[in-house]
């Protein structure tokens, strides 16, 4: 399992990025998920949006998922490419497969990469 | 990828071909409407009926089903549908009545559907049942509209909030979701049953009520289900009984006495109409004395009590404060109330306790054999179904695969990935109709398939190996969503 150190993790399996604001799902998640097909973005650029609410929507042959943002503040930009291409989620969650960014600030409930391996860790059984 | 082994009808057609002979026509020639009315074709086959009957015989031997074999579809109770309903559904008085028919002339039907009510008002400790919901889901539905129309009815209109446990069926969010109502989820606790912590926090005088499944999905009775409906009804609530699991608890448990004041029968489930491709669902709902004059309309009553020598007369009312109408008619009247009908008669009362114990006796039967090979997450004394995990420690095999290897030995895979809160879930149902031997049979090909995860892990992930159709793409039938099969001018081009 990929978890790289410069990112900010929530809970609920997604990933906040301090530096420029881009937020996805993680690795344990689409690993989780298994194969995506269909992903629906629900925020557009310039909306404000809270921490904890629903972002996004994503399909995978197993089950449908809400995403929630990690993050409060204005979404300035989103990932149109990947509504045609969802098995992005899959290939690359912590590149290619960004959902939005957020300008603003992390929800406090954000844990790091090591306490979320543990977290992760805890759930497999 | 798969050969096709079976052509369509269409590329078996051949022009010419005849099925039927038409008679001369005996009526004076009239002409025919508008040309822009009309089709400039209609492309349909053109076979002799021994040519339709064969590949039609040919197909359903390519299908697998509860005649063919086990099928324990966890939460589906695909239990073997006997045969004798075959029979009754198909008698004249109930296959050439029409619900239109005046109901002096369908007296019959509507002693069945009387009776029916009673029978599952006995059976679920409910004050009234509405047999019209065309299934359980369309039963929850109108279970909820009841549930809004009660609150209303007192003036209590800030309830907007149905509580639902994390374990429940994805259709109990769904019809909160089609009454504008939010959904607040309740998580389960280490044992399987609803947190009675997270429970107690989410009562309040904005709640509408709690959707229960008991057993749930994990096959838990919950241990404190009683708790769980004083405290919702303790904020005002009502209780919502998802009844998908009442096979479990047929003649041992009435959730009528247990405090719900809702609850929807699946007849295609519990009382054996045929359903998974097979028929239609049926979704009675039998509701407690809080409910019971919102129920939909028409029930079938007495409209004049019998006197000397005279049997009494059968008709539809009407309650006080009734939601309405659900469905055209009466519900699935031959198809289903017949079938369940008969099942319950045949059973009777002793029989009907003997299904809920088999079935759970079988599921007991199967966790216990499969406890030292696969991990049970919630493992204790289950209902008629538990979830096991469809994964090893260091192993890349998951759930999908080893339902898929299942079919190799012939069996019908679980239910998968269901329900979520279970990793790489496999749900497992037996059902009371299986008899020892085929548990044991499926026992040792589920740890034939363990063993072979660690020693031969692409057998698993290849699987299905010996079926007519190899691994289907699932990612891509889900992504793309063309269902239909070629146009005939498409087979006309490659001919």
């Amino acid at each position: 399992m990929n978890t790289p150190t410069n990112l900010k993790y929530a809970q609920s399996d997604e990933w906040f990025d301090p530096a420029n604001g881009a937020v996805g799902i993680t690795d344990y998640a689409q690993n989780q998920l298994s194969d995506i097909v269909f992903v629906e973005i629900l925020v557009e650029e310039g909306d404000s949006i809270e921490a904890g609410k629903p972002i996004a929507s994503i399909e995978s042959v197993k089950a449908s998922s809400e995403i929630y943002a990690p993050a409060s503040g204005k979404v300035s930009a989103v990932n149109k490419a990947l509504a045609d291409k969802p098995e992005t989620l899959n290939s690359d969650p912590f590149g290619a497969g960004w959902m939005i960014k957020i300008e603003g600030s992390a929800s406090d409930s954000l844990i790091d990469s090591t306490a979320y391996e543990a977290h992760c860790a805890s759930r497999n059984h | 990828m798969a050969t096709i082994v079976e052509p369509t009808i269409f590329e078996l057609s051949a022009p010419g071909r005849r099925g039927v002979t038409m008679p001369a026509s005996d009526v004076p020639e009239t002409a025919l409407p508008p040309q822009d009315l009309l089709r400039s074709e209609l492309p349909l086959p053109e076979l002799a009926e021994v040519d339709v009957v064969r590949h039609y015989m040919r197909l359903s031997k390519f299908n697998y089903n509860v005649d063919a074999g086990f099928y324990p579809l966890g939460s589906c109770t695909m239990k073997y549908n006997p045969k004798i309903n075959e029979d009754t559904c198909r008698l004249p008085g109930f296959l050439y009545t029409h619900p239109l028919q005046p109901i002096e002339t369908v007296q019959g039907n509507l002693v069945l559907m009387y009776e029916m009510q009673e029978w599952l008002k006995e059976i679920s400790g409910f004050a009234g049942v509405t047999l019209q919901p065309a299934a359980g889901a369309q039963g929850e539905f109108s279970g909820v509209l009841m549930m809004r129309a009660y609150h209303k009815m007192r003036g209590d209109e800030k309830r907007i909030k149905m509580l639902i446990p994390d374990a429940a069926h994805g259709t109990n969010p769904a019809s909160v979701g089609m009454l504008g109502m939010s959904v607040v989820t309740i998580p389960s606790d280490e044992r399987g049953n609803v947190d009675l912590k997270a429970l107690s926090a989410a009562c309040d005088d904005t709640v509408v009520g709690m959707m229960l499944t008991n057993p749930n999905t994990l096959g838990m009775f919950d241990e404190h289900v009683e708790k769980v409906i004083e405290l919702v009804h303790g904020c005002g609530g009502l209780m919502y009984g998802d009844g998908a699991n009442l096979n479990a608890l047929l003649g041992i448990v009435r959730p009528g006495d247990l405090g719900f004041d809702v609850m929807h029968f699946n007849l295609h489930k519990t009382f054996s109409v045929p359903h998974g491709g097979g028929g239609p669902g049926c979704g009675p709902v039998g509701v407690g004395p809080k409910l019971v004059d919102f129920l939909p309309a028409p029930l079938v009553g007495i409209i004049e009590e019998e006197s000397e020598d005279v049997p009494p007369l059968y008709g539809f009312v009407t309650p006080k404060h009734s939601i309405g109408r659900m469905k055209a008619f009466h519900g699935h009247f031959g198809g289903g109330l017949v079938r369940a009908y008969t099942y319950i008669a045949m059973h009777g009362p002793d029989g009907l306790k003997d299904i809920a114990q088999y079935a759970v006796l079988n599921a007991n039967y199967l966790q216990a054999r499969l406890r030292d090979t696969y991990h049970i997450p919630f493992d204790r004394i289950c209902m008629h179904e538990f979830v096991m995990e469809g994964q090893f420690e260091g192993s890349p095999i998951r759930a999908l695969d080893i339902s898929k290897r299942l079919m190799d030995y012939n069996f019908h895979p679980p239910t998968n990935y269901f329900p979520l809160i279970v990793h790489e879930a496999l749900m497992i149902e037996p059902t009371e109709t299986e008899n020892k031997d085929t548990l044991d049979r499926f026992v040792e090909a589920l740890i034939k398939i363990a063993e072979e995860a660690k020693t031969q892990p692409e057998l698993l992930q290849n699987a299905p190996n010996d079926t007519l159709f190899g691994r289907m793409d699932e990612v891509k039938a889900a992504r793309e969503l063309v269902l239909c099969c070629w146009l005939p001018e498409d087979y006309e081009k490659i001919k």
